[in-house]
């Protein structure tokens, strides 16, 4: 944790500590238990998945991966031998259920739409805040408290009540089910608390950097861009992270917006279907490498991240 | 152009700037502050203008109408305050208003207990706080929809981990543990899964406030002799609080908006016992196509939000003058 | 930090370059949009014909039924151009007919001397014609679907259960002709122990969220003597819809939800429901007749262990069943509609008709299900004809969605909720669904 004023116990006592301790690591086991059990069922076979009562120990098995990543078509046995020996790991494993790969599933294809969407969007939206923070913290720009709040309110329209116009707007101008479209959206939803986040790092960094640059005789663009934003590269990371996790986590406008071409994950993981209901292997390994990338980012950069919840919690 | 050569022109511009008047001075520089200002502001006020507030106001005048967004070739009809009046007596409407009001209650009520215990623990910073910490934080970084999705795996009654868990504690057999399917469980069902993802969130603004609280405060209290009682109501309390009814403003605004996770997980139902506001938006703007009436369901949402928001703000900064 | 950021960067543009390349796909490639379901996989295997015949290559996209109507009527309302070929369910027809999204095919038909007389008369009305009875066509009856039920033969063939069935009800335990002899069946298996198991009377449709708990219910309803209106005056429900006999049929579905469906089945739909089968905790199981042919090919319960019957009769003898099934339809806003028309043309052909049945699709030409070899070509065919010689159909009205979103608010919050009475949910069904109509300017 970066902030390490004061708590709230003088000098709390050994026994309280460790009575504290054991709760929070109490809490923090069974919280996390939901997530370990969505990696374990990733490698369990469907039967084993469905068994009562769940099955904790398992033989492990790459059939959900397998699933996850290919359609496949159920076969008659003599169809299947007739065919020659299998090629892959996942194809052995989906004869032995009677069925043949038919070919690559939708997975991928949602999944680089969500990097594409999500990367693309945190970095617009960063990218336009970094340059209104700054505009908003060191110019007198007029209204600046009624824009800042106006910014800021356009995030407390719930998504279904933006969706309805954005829809009817992009289908006037093609953007429905368009990567650009949902880029433009996601940036416009994250701007609002770049701005927000934003400036307040950048008021934090003394105008007296600036100023001596501008003496030395840089212009107020390379004073901005030599000595502000290296100085705000915590603050930018802080909100970086923020904006990705809205993005790639968004559901709602996804849902609405999109529908083949330019999906993004969110949507598609719980249309992952077997022959019957969901397939919940396969669905717990698209939910898996879903969560990792999100969960790499929170661990390397959770400094910036806590920074950036308190911070913004100590700024409105 | 090389950064030296750059650099060059500059100093050459600055230069003959210095023997020149102010003004002329900005506009040999480059842009002037004012211009600059403006180039940075400009772009993200002109998205927010395209992407959200002329949305805004063709929703507001698409809520007088009768508009219908799956029939193109109808004559579109002005209403007046049809919709409105017609959305303010519909029964329906109503009664998803007080599952939301169940749902944000008792998430704010769970959330802020929980998460402010956590907070007030984690504050003694006992051995390995900041790797535990991090794990507690884990849950808020998904995605609602996927999380939401996979719950209803762990919520089955025969095959669910869950239920498998409730009935070893509780000995109720596991397939009488509906929680999805039981009209007076499922209503806790999102209940429990918002707070499972959330009380992180709250845990962490809260002890961002316990933090803030300067240590001479409890010295003093110290000296005086204030039981830990006391002091935690007479000065950890009061002085959190304000860090608290912030987290409880997120997350009643973020609740109220509540639409993806409980989409997931119960669809509303059983019936319409888990139906939230969001989700009756959904069904009439998406699968009704009602355009003009949910656009003003969604403007009285809005209206709603923000004004409570605004309420509860007065009342925040009251508390924190105090 | 900085170089977090210039990675992230790095990747951003990476991205946006290697979309660039991935989104360039055939121009020629036609995409068929349907649900994701056994006969789509069916029709993926026999799809490879026309592009070995043609050239032309296709690509799918299925969506899983409960998201199906809402993922591709939105598609359609956003003009998108995702669809070239999409078989749409029965109940859109009207309004993508009305709203444009479906190109007409009546020209088409005359050029190309497919005539409607060829296929089966219910399929044409269902999933062909806007408006009904009339000769103008939208769509080419592509799978015939109607709900229909599975039963355990095995079980219902061991002699200790038919001697303790006969002794508890006085008849022989075989499958249901009535509904009353359906629920009797469905008591005598719920939470009964066979092979150490407990197994549970029925599955039947609960599903909230898009069309199952009316699809359900109405099965059930028309048997028990529901009407959609008047037949002497369109759109007068009341005393139609809300008849005595509706409450009763309402009543029963309940009753039956309540007594006799395996735990926790409060939101199930055709994929809960052949999971529930496929698991051996049902005994009897609703579902539309596409799941037979992968049920019949189970290793568990397949074989000679399941056994078909058609919808039962109601207590005035009545007997109907609910339709399911499409026509395939082209796509007004695709830019491919040539090659989208060559496929429809292709698939209306009789050996490839033949061939999408032996596949696991139901066609819908006389000249397949008439053939004298079809009743015996599988164990479910007989009664799958039986099924569609009764069906009825859903409102295809081009308000279809919000009458279905009223049914299955007002259905589930009674039968599976259990809020009010029948009277009470069939009553506001009515007034329901005389918004609607007043709403399009009908009433």
């Amino acid at each position: 944790m970066s902030l390490t004023t004061a708590h709230s116990v003088v000098a709390p006592s050994a026994t309280s500590k460790l009575v504290a301790g054991t709760i929070i690591v109490a809490y923090a086991l069974i919280s996390i238990v939901p997530l370990l059990w969505i990696f374990a069922t990733s490698f369990k076979t469907p039967p084993d998945s469905i068994a009562y009562p769940p099955k904790i120990v398992f033989q492990p098995s790459l059939e959900g991966y397998c699933n996850l990543f290919s359609t496949r078509t159920r076969q008659t046995p003599e169809y299947i031998n007739s065919l020659g020996p299998a090629t892959g790991l996942c194809d052995e494993t989906v004869r032995k259920r009677n069925m043949v790969i038919a070919g690559p599933s939708n997975f991928m294809p949602r999944f680089v739409n969500s990097l594409i969407i999500a990367f693309g969007s945190t970095f617009c939206a960063v990218f336009l805040g970094t340059l209104s923070a700054y505009g908003f913290s060191r110019f007198k720009v007029p209204l600046a408290d009624d824009l800042l709040f106006f910014i800021l309110s356009t995030r407390m329209m719930p998504p279904i009540a933006v969706a309805i116009p954005i829809y009817l707007m992009y289908r006037e101008l093609g953007l429905s089910d368009t990567a650009l479209g949902m880029i433009l959206l996601y940036t416009a939803v994250n701007v609002s608390l770049a701005v927000w986040l934003l400036k307040g790092f950048i008021d934090e960094i003394p105008r007296e950097y600036e100023e001596a640059a501008m003496i030395d005789g840089y212009t107020r663009l390379q004073a901005f861009w030599r000595t502000v934003l290296p100085q705000a590269t915590t603050g930018i990371a802080a909100t970086a992270i923020f904006c990705l996790i809205f993005a790639w986590n968004e559901y709602a406008f996804a849902a609405l917006l999109t529908s083949g071409t330019a999906q993004t994950a969110p949507p598609f993981i719980p249309t992952i279907i077997g022959e019957g209901g969901q397939d919940w292997p396969a669905v717990a390994a698209g939910t898996t490498i879903f969560l990792v990338p999100i969960l790499v980012f929170t661990i390397l950069l959770r400094k910036q991240l806590l920074r950036g919840i308190t911070f913004g919690a100590v700024r409105k | 152009m090389t950064e030296a050569g750059l650099t060059m022109l500059n100093r050459t511009a600055d230069s003959v700037a210095r023997a020149t008047p102010e003004r002329l001075a900005r506009k040999v520089r480059g842009i002037s502050d004012k211009g600059l200002a403006w180039l940075f502001i400009s772009p993200t006020i002109l998205l927010l203008l395209a992407i959200n507030i002329f949305p805004l106001f063709w929703a507001i005048y698409l809520s007088f109408t009768n508009y219908r967004a799956n029939r193109p070739n109808e004559v579109v009809r002005n209403v007046g305050l049809a919709n409105y009046k017609r959305i303010l007596g519909d029964q329906d409407i109503w009664i998803a208003m007080q599952t939301t009001a169940h749902f944000v209650f008792w998430t704010i009520l769970l959330q802020t207990l929980i998460g402010f215990t956590l907070a007030w623990l984690i504050d003694r910073k006992f051995r390995g706080h900041a790797f535990w910490t991090t794990i507690i934080l884990v849950p808020m970084m998904l995605s609602p929809a996927v999380v939401g999705n996979f719950w209803r795996f762990l919520y089955e009654p025969q095959i669910g981990l869950f239920a498998y868990a409730i009935s070893f504690v509780s000995g109720i057999p596991a397939t009488q543990i509906g929680m999805l399917s039981n009209v007076s469980l499922a209503p806790w069902s999102i209940v429990i899964v918002d707070t499972w993802m959330w009380t992180p969130y709250v845990m962490l603004i809260c002890l961002a406030g316990l933090r803030s609280i300067p240590e001479y405060i409890y010295e003093a209290a110290e000296v005086d002799r204030a039981s830990n009682w006391r002091q935690f109501w007479s000065i950890t309390l009061p002085m959190a609080l304000p860090f608290i009814m912030l987290a409880v403003l997120f997350r009643g605004i973020e609740n109220f908006k509540m639409f993806d996770m409980v989409n997931l997980l119960t669809g509303g139902g059983p019936g319409s016992t888990t139906e939230v506001a969001s989700i009756t938006l959904k069904r009439q703007a998406f699968e009704s196509w009602r355009t003009g009436y949910s656009s003003a369901f969604a403007i009285i949402l809005f209206v709603a939000v923000f004004g409570l928001a605004n309420i509860y703000v007065k009342a925040l900064n009251k508390v924190k003058q105090r | 930090m900085k170089s977090t950021l210039k990675l992230t960067l790095g990747l951003t543009s990476a991205m946006f370059a290697s979309t660039a390349v991935s989104n360039v796909a055939h121009a020629e490639d036609l995409t068929l949009c349907w649900a994701a379901w056994d006969p789509a996989n069916a029709l993926v295997e026999l799809s490879k014909d026309f592009t070995k015949e043609t050239g032309i290559g296709m690509k799918f996209e299925f969506v899983p039924w409960t998201n199906y109507a809402d993922r591709f009527l939105n598609e359609l309302n956003s003009k998108g151009k995702l669809c070239d070929l999409i078989i749409g369910d029965s109940q859109w027809i009207g309004g993508s007919a009305e709203n444009g999204h479906y190109v007409k095919l009546n020209d088409f038909f005359d050029k190309e001397k497919i005539s409607m007389d060829d296929f089966v008369p219910a399929t044409v009305v269902g999933y062909s014609e806007w408006p009904k009875n009339s000769p103008n066509y939208w769509a080419l009856p592509a799978m015939g679907d109607v709900v229909g039920w599975t039963y355990r033969k095995d079980w219902f063939s061991k002699p200790e259960l038919q001697k303790e069935f006969k002794e508890k009800y006085g008849w022989d335990l075989a499958a249901p002709t009535t509904f009353d002899q359906l629920k009797q069946i469905a008591e005598f298996f719920q939470k009964r122990e066979i092979d150490g198991k407990t197994v549970y009377g029925a599955s039947i449709y609960t599903e909230r969220g898009s069309e199952g708990i009316t699809m359900g219910a109405m099965d059930v309803l028309y048997s028990f003597g529901f009407k959609y209106e008047n037949p002497e005056k369109p759109y007068e429900m009341d005393g139609f819809v809300n008849s005595e006999k509706s409450v009763k049929g309402l009543e029963f579905y309940k009753a039956l939800y309540d007594c006799c469906t395996p735990p926790g089945a409060s939101n199930s739909y055709m994929g809960e429901g052949v999971d529930a089968f496929k698991s051996g905790q049902v005994a009897m199981h609703m579902n539309f007749a596409f799941t037979w042919p992968g049920l019949q090919k189970d290793e568990n319960v397949g074989g000679d262990k399941i056994g078909y019957f058609a919808n039962p009769k109601g207590p005035d003898g009545d007997q109907f069943a609910q339709l399911g099934g499409q026509g395939i339809s082209v796509v007004s806003y695709s830019d491919k509609q040539d090659a989208a028309l060559k496929y429809i043309k292709w698939f209306a052909n009789k050996d490839v008709q033949a061939k999408w049945w032996s596949l696991g699709g139901y066609s819908c030409l006389n000249a397949v299900v008439n053939d004298p070899g079809f009743p015996a070509s599988q164990p479910y065919a007989q009664t799958f004809l039986d099924s569609m010689a009764i069906v009825k159909d859903f409102w295809a009205e081009p308000s279809y969605a919000p009458l279905l979103q009223a049914s299955q608010k007002r259905f589930h919050d009674y039968v599976v909720a259990g809020q009010g009475s029948a009277k009470d949910a069939l009553d506001g069904l009515v007034k329901d669904w005389t918004e609607v109509f007043q709403d399009d300017g009908k009433m």
